[in-house]
């Protein structure tokens, strides 16, 4: 830390922690200390504050213990002289700032609701979006811990034209990293110069436009702080540890544009203790001694074009992009891009044309590995603005492959093509919808390049059980037809053959430990007929995926000894379940909610919660927002209930598994099913419908409640009670 | 002072003792039974044994294990003070005194297995100090505080037989075995002194800093300033001299008192001042920021200025002639242990029960004798620098890291990258037979030119910071290119002050968080590191050079060596030993010698770490993170 650093960060955290103590102030006047503050739907209140003091802020009134710890933390000026030691000090003052910081947005959230636009993407008439939700939270904080995204660049300021800062926002995302905006320099921002130069923004396409001023800074590492919490399984309160995880598996770093004044450096000495640099493109003072980051912890006077690279070297971080030879930009981070309208230049499916994607294996003598092939027109046969017919068949070939194999390929696929900058991807098999755009076109994008991207990233992720791929990409009607009528035989197959596999038939069910990275205790039981929580993993995929990798997170586990069928007990599910747990879970009963539930990471995609004054069991999905008959929401119940905690009463589980035969078996099944949101009713209704019929209920559906008929217990009974809903005739759940 | 009256101060009595007498140099004279004295002809022709037998090998190393018992027993009888005082503190006993550092002893309750459950502060603190006090009876086992060291270094002791049991135990056992026809192979005899000085380094003086820290506030870092300039013309001078807090802090404490600085300004002053001299003034230093006025050689000359009221002493390293001297001026001596008196000065018997009735008697003490300072006779040199103090192996995981991600690391990470090329302590007396403070300012400006961080204690710490090195502005003019970077990153002098001699017993405990801040092997002796005492002189300094050898450390010492007399044992203590220990001692009187033999250790332990080359930049994958944890 040079001693001018010093100075000024400790200047800036003096003044950022009296101004944010002086707007407390004012909102107690104005609002009263009883007045709730909260960062839009988040378990993790005020994050930083949660994370790194354990202090669970929800009114004004929680503030005051805060400033007196920042005041605490700030220290005096350093002396001009003979001075004491610094580091500490500062470290310290940059915490005090980010915990100031956080209370003064929280009181922006009281003052001016509309500031910010709390949802994934700004709309065209707003730019900030502020602290990132629950959802979007597990969404993208995941990418950090799988390595999708290798970490953040927090980008502070301004650069001096348009043109550098999309060069620069390009080189970031090309590395796979996030770019989360904030600060003024010069009269412009980073973000805003993005927007202006009609780049698209939001946390699809990983350019995150957090605030205007430097004081957002803190939603970047309230992000960080979430995710070591909740990947991390880190409690709150265990500072040492959330900042070690980040400097050991976030690689973010702050990006310095223009000058750095006192409340700039007092932000990044806030960033330092979570071992993210400094990399400045003016030329401050540097602080190239190592230990709290990494490497360097102040790099300045870095030109624009060098920027990028010197600060992934910076901060120690290895990039690993995979090398697909196309004439654009390839990676995770493209996988949110829209093709808008005005920007199309070709597109297939999507209700206006025909479009489908099947993969397939052959014998190994019937695949040339490396062949792509357009059958019909390629893209510079084709005007601008045409819908066509596609269909891509990827056909593979390896010693070690099965059938059971195809369709998680196949689900890839849409990852794959996604991953194309300019090229845009919905849905799977034939309810595909591709659209390319006029500058990928531009840039020399063909349709064979969707073929090169798929044989790339299929060797690349699936080399243990492939061989050869060679993909078929049609673009003639009649072609397209014949391919679709042959793959839907095979679709009809594949599902014929889950839906048909019962838990009684099978000895072996399949173990999932993929999310023991942040859930240390959880462990998924997956059966036929109860698929993932988290909805991503039947008990095909997990059976496939074992043999794809043998000692990975889905392992067979021998049922054993049944203890109890209506619960769903089995000897040889619980020995595996202890061990598993490393001894902290006892018991698992398969089907059942009230007794030894199976534990949840946190990735589920609705809990279920028992609701004792209607005899019944609502469930919730992680997009419904609001406030549900059992006094909380979503992303409350995940705060509880995930993290690999066993607690009878509550479940998570997959969408997808309501409408299996075992769901809530031990309770009585769909039958006790009194509420879900209207948007979940909505989207499972097809599938509900045919199994309320099995149970004997065709109207099933109609008689639970959602949002429009109340969301307490009390609202909802008359409702239930009126519609004489089965659950109320059931024996007493608890 | 009458121009007539003549002064004999050190210099002039060093003067009068030429030439000293050769035998006693070489330690080759035996007088332990009055069969002798006996001594061994260092030439040709000469007796070569004693009238037992024992050659010089025997006599050389019987005279260095009494030495370094003596050296144990004046660190541990400190800490065995402190031990009591906590006690009687935590019994209510000591009106005045109190708990400072809470903290600090339930961390140490925890480690000393004291059950702390619904127990009051001074419950526990009673407790602490009776296991503390019980290190120094204590018959079998290991002493606790030895399970501090690295795993690695423990085992080394444990084979070797050399981990001490209890301090007195392993100070009788030395004397035991020095006496006639005992103990007379010399390799065996120094493995007694390699246990006694452990038992003081990872015992007494470790027990002493510790308690000192309970009682008084674990050191954290703090400006103050140094030299003769700090005395104050217009105030009731006071110096506190010698080694024991318990007495200097409650002088702190009552010159606080506003009725005696109200008494102060009535009899014409501007207020009290409180100077320190030795490692009284470092422990007064380290916890308030108290301006030192010298070290070991500073204590006559301050009488001299004339300025001076009260010069108030407890135990070790005063000298005799101080009430002699003091004779010539208006300054009371006044001693205050039991364990020391002195002819000619006042005695205040100064105990724990009376200490701060007794530290304002002795303040109104020079309140009053302030009259009777002489104008004429005063002179104080403006000389003075300012330092900052007060590191501490705790306050250094702060300084480094904050209060989120307090750490060694930067420290380590610093090293292996080469800024830092090594660290080295510094420390020990001064020795009239150079020029003062020399031989210390040319050593560590040497190796902090040479980028080596150097940590020191005792009256070395204080020879360097009247130099300036402390100065964590000035300072850094002295360091090299790397380490001034650090410096500059953590805004710390390249010097780093680390208390008074007993607080050595810090920089071993430095040095094992070092080590288990990882990256540079597994032991202190796998260390970049080396030691050196250039200007001793008492036998507390090779009781501390021995511990830091036998903890795995190169040390080096100046002014003369005592075993120069046997050249076996020399051999032995010279190269031998360090495939015991790892560490080893060596001798060289020159400055710039001294820091190259330093430098050389430090580089071959650059080279056996693998971190003597530039290494590559490593750039981290997803895979190579989670490895991390």
């Amino acid at each position: 830390m040079s001693k001018i650093i010093a100075s000024a960060a400790i200047n800036g955290a003096n003044k950022i922690v009296n101004m944010a103590e002086r707007k407390w102030r004012e909102a107690i006047d104005k609002y009263g200390p009883n007045q709730d503050v909260a960062f839009p739907d988040t378990a993790y209140y005020l994050p930083i504050i949660y994370g790194i003091l354990g202090i669970p802020i929800s009114k004004l009134s929680h503030m005051e213990k805060v400033f007196k710890i920042c005041k605490d933390l700030l220290p005096e000026p350093v002396h001009k002289d003979c001075h004491l030691p610094y580091l500490g000090p500062v470290l310290d003052a940059g915490m005090a700032t980010l915990f100031a910081e956080e209370m003064m947005e929280a009181i922006r959230y009281i003052e001016n609701p509309d500031f910010y636009f709390p949802e994934e993407e700004p709309p065209e008439e707003k730019l900030w979006l502020g602290a990132a939700n629950d959802i979007i939270l597990r969404k993208r904080g995941i990418e950090f811990v799988d390595g999708t995204a290798p970490g953040f660049a927090a980008v502070v300021g301004s650069v001096p034209d348009n043109e550098t800062a999309v060069k620069i926002a390009t080189e970031l995302i090309e590395k796979n990293l996030y770019v989360f905006m904030c600060a003024e320099y010069n009269g412009k921002r980073f973000a805003e110069q993005l927007k202006d130069a009609g780049l698209q923004l939001g946390w699809p396409v990983r350019l995150v436009p957090f605030g205007p001023e430097i004081y957002q800074a803190v939603f970047a590492l309230g992000f960080a702080v979430r995710a070591a919490m909740s990947f991390g399984g880190i409690e709150p309160g265990d500072y040492r540890r959330i900042l070690i995880y980040n400097k050991d598996r976030i690689f973010a770093f702050v990006l310095a544009f223009g000058y750095v004044n006192e409340e700039w450096y007092a932000n990044a000495a806030g960033a330092i203790n979570f071992g993210f640099p400094t990399i400045a493109d003016t030329p401050i003072p540097q602080i190239l001694p190592t230990g709290i980051c990494t490497y360097e912890h102040v790099v300045s006077n870095i030109p624009h074009s060098e920027i990028v690279s010197k600060a992934v070297e910076v901060r120690g971080l290895k990039v690993t992009v995979s090398k697909v030879n196309i004439p654009v930009p390839y990676g995770p981070a493209f996988e949110g891009e829209r093709v808008r309208k005005e920007d199309l230049y070709v597109e297939s499916g999507g209700g206006k044309s025909l479009s489908c994607e099947w993969t397939t294996s052959l014998p190994l003598e019937e695949v040339e590995d490396g062949k792509i092939e357009v059958i019909g027109p390629e893209i510079d046969d084709i005007p601008e603005g045409s819908a066509i017919p596609m269909a891509t068949l990827v056909e593979v070939a390896g010693r070690e492959m099965q059938e059971d194999f195809e369709p998680i390929l196949e689900r890839q696929i849409h990852d794959y093509i996604n991953y194309i900058n300019g090229v845009m991807h919905i849905g799977q098999r034939d309810i595909v919808w591709i659209r390319i755009s006029k500058k990928a076109k531009e840039k020399g994008l063909k349709f064979k390049h969707l073929g090169v991207a798929i044989h790339a990233k299929y060797h690349e992720v699936f080399s243990n059980i492939l061989d050869k791929v060679q993909v078929k990409i049609y673009t003639d009607e009649e072609k397209v037809k014949e391919i679709l009528e042959k793959a839907r035989k095979v679709w009809k197959q594949r599902d014929e053959r889950l839906a048909g596999i019962t838990d009684e038939e099978v000895d072996t069910f399949y173990s999932c430990t993929l999310c023991q990275s942040f859930a240390p205790n959880h462990v998924c039981i997956v059966t036929p007929e109860r698929t993932g929580l988290c909805g991503a993993f039947s008990y095909l995929d997990c059976r496939a995926s074992n043999r794809i990798n043998p000692t990975g997170p889905n392992q067979p586990v021998k049922k054993g000894k049944i203890l109890d069928e209506k619960y769903g007990q089995w000897e040889g599910i619980n020995e595996f379940v202890k061990k598993a747990s490393r001894g902290a879970i006892e018991k698992v009963s398969v089907y059942s909610l009230m007794l030894d539930p199976m534990t949840t990471c946190g990735c589920c995609e609705c809990i279920a919660v028992v609701l004792p004054l209607c005899n019944g069991i609502m469930t919730v999905n992680r997009e419904y927002k609001g406030e549900t008959p059992c006094g909380m929401k979503f992303t409350t119940l995940a705060g509880n209930v995930g993290g690999g905690r066993q607690i009878p009463g509550f479940l998570g589980h997959s969408k997808f598994n309501i409408t299996q035969k075992k769901f809530l078996q031990a309770e009585g099944g769909i039958l006790r099913l009194v509420w879900m949101p209207k948007m979940l009713k909505e989207e499972i209704k097809e599938r509900f419908i045919k199994r309320a019929e099995e149970v004997g209920i065709p109207d099933l559906l109609d008689r639970i409640a959602d949002e429009t008929i109340g969301i307490t217990e009390e609202e909802i009974l008359p409702f239930l009670q009126e519609k004489k809903h089965p659950a109320l005739e059931l024996p007493p759940i608890m | 002072m009458n121009s007539e009256e003549k002064l004999i101060l050190l210099d002039e009595r060093l003067k009068l003792q030429q030439p000293q007498c050769g035998f006693g140099i070489l330690e080759i004279c035996c007088r332990n039974c009055v069969m002798g004295p006996c001594r061994i002809s260092p030439f040709d022709g000469g007796p070569k044994l004693g009238v037992c037998g024992a050659n010089e090998d025997t006599i050389v190393a019987r005279n260095l294990l009494r030495k370094i018992a003596v050296g144990t027993s004046a660190h541990s009888d400190h800490g065995r003070a402190v031990a009591e005082a906590l006690i009687k503190v935590a019994r209510k006993e000591a009106p005045g005194y109190e708990i400072k550092d809470e903290f600090k002893l339930i961390k140490l309750a925890l480690e000393l297995g004291i059950d702390i459950k619904d127990k009051k502060t001074e419950e526990i603190a009673e407790k602490v100090g009776e296991v503390c006090l019980s290190q120094f009876g204590n018959q079998e086992g290991e002493l606790i505080f030895t399970k501090r060291a690295p795993l690695k270094r423990q085992k080394i002791w444990k084979e070797l037989g050399i981990t001490p049991r209890g301090v007195d135990r392993e100070v009788v056992e030395a004397l035991h075995r020095t006496h006639m026809g005992t103990d007379q192979d010399y390799i065996n005899l120094m493995k007694q002194a390699q246990r006694c000085a452990l038992s003081d380094g990872w015992g007494g003086s470790m027990i002493a800093t510790d308690l000192t820290d309970v009682l008084f506030g674990t050191p954290e870092p703090i400006l103050g300033q140094v030299n003769f300039g700090v005395l104050k013309e217009d105030y009731v001078n006071i110096i506190v001299h010698g080694h024991e807090p318990l007495l200097s802090e409650m002088i702190v404490i009552a010159s606080e008192d506003p009725e005696l600085i109200n008494l102060a300004k009535e009899k014409g002053a501007k207020g009290i001042n409180i100077g320190g001299i030795c490692c009284t003034a470092n422990e007064v230093l380290m916890r308030h920021g108290i301006s030192i006025i010298g070290n070991f050689l500073n204590q006559e000359m301050a009488i001299t200025t004339g300025a001076v009221e009260v010069m108030v002493v407890d135990i070790q390293c005063i000298m005799a002639s101080l009430p002699e001297i003091s004779s010539c001026f208006h300054t009371k001596i006044i001693t205050t242990s039991e364990k020391a008196k002195i002819p000619g000065a006042i005695h205040i018997h100064f105990t724990e029960e009376n200490a701060l009735e007794k530290a304002k008697e002795i303040i109104k003490m020079a309140i009053e004798n302030y009259k009777n300072r002489k104008k004429e006779n005063v002179l104080i040199p403006e000389n003075k620098m300012d330092l900052v103090a007060g590191f501490s192996y705790e306050s250094i995981y702060y300084i480094l890291g904050g209060r989120f991600r307090a750490t060694y690391r930067p420290l380590n990470d610093n090293i292996i990258n080469g800024k830092i090329r090594g660290i080295a302590g510094v420390v020990g007396c001064n020795n009239p037979k150079v020029v003062h403070d020399q031989i210390h300012i040319k050593l560590v400006s040497k190796l902090i030119e040479n980028d080596v961080l150097v940590l020191q204690t005792g009256c070395s710490a204080v020879a360097c910071a009247k130099a300036g090195f402390m100065d964590s502005v000035k300072g850094l003019n002295y360091a090299g290119k790397g380490l001034r970077e650090v410096c500059e990153a953590v805004g710390i002098p390249p010097v780093i002050h680390m208390g008074s001699c007993v607080d050595n017993s810090r920089i071993l405990l430095a040095a094992t968080c070092v080590v288990k801040e990882g990256g540079l092997g597994d032991d202190i002796s796998e260390l970049p590191a080396a030691g050196a005492a250039p200007e001793w002189m008492s036998e507390k300094a090779l009781s501390i050079g021995q511990y830091f050898v036998s903890s795995g450390v190169f040390v080096v010492f100046g002014i003369t060596w005592p075993t120069f007399g046997s050249k076996n044992l020399t051999k032995y203590l010279f190269e031998d030993i360090e495939k015991e220990v790892g560490g080893k001692w060596a001798f060289e009187n020159d400055p710039d010698k001294m820091a190259d033999l330093m430098l050389k250790h430090i580089d071959e332990k650059r080279k056996k770490l693998g971190i003597d080359k530039a290494r590559e930049r490593v750039l981290y994958d997803m895979a190579m993170r989670r490895e991390l944890e």
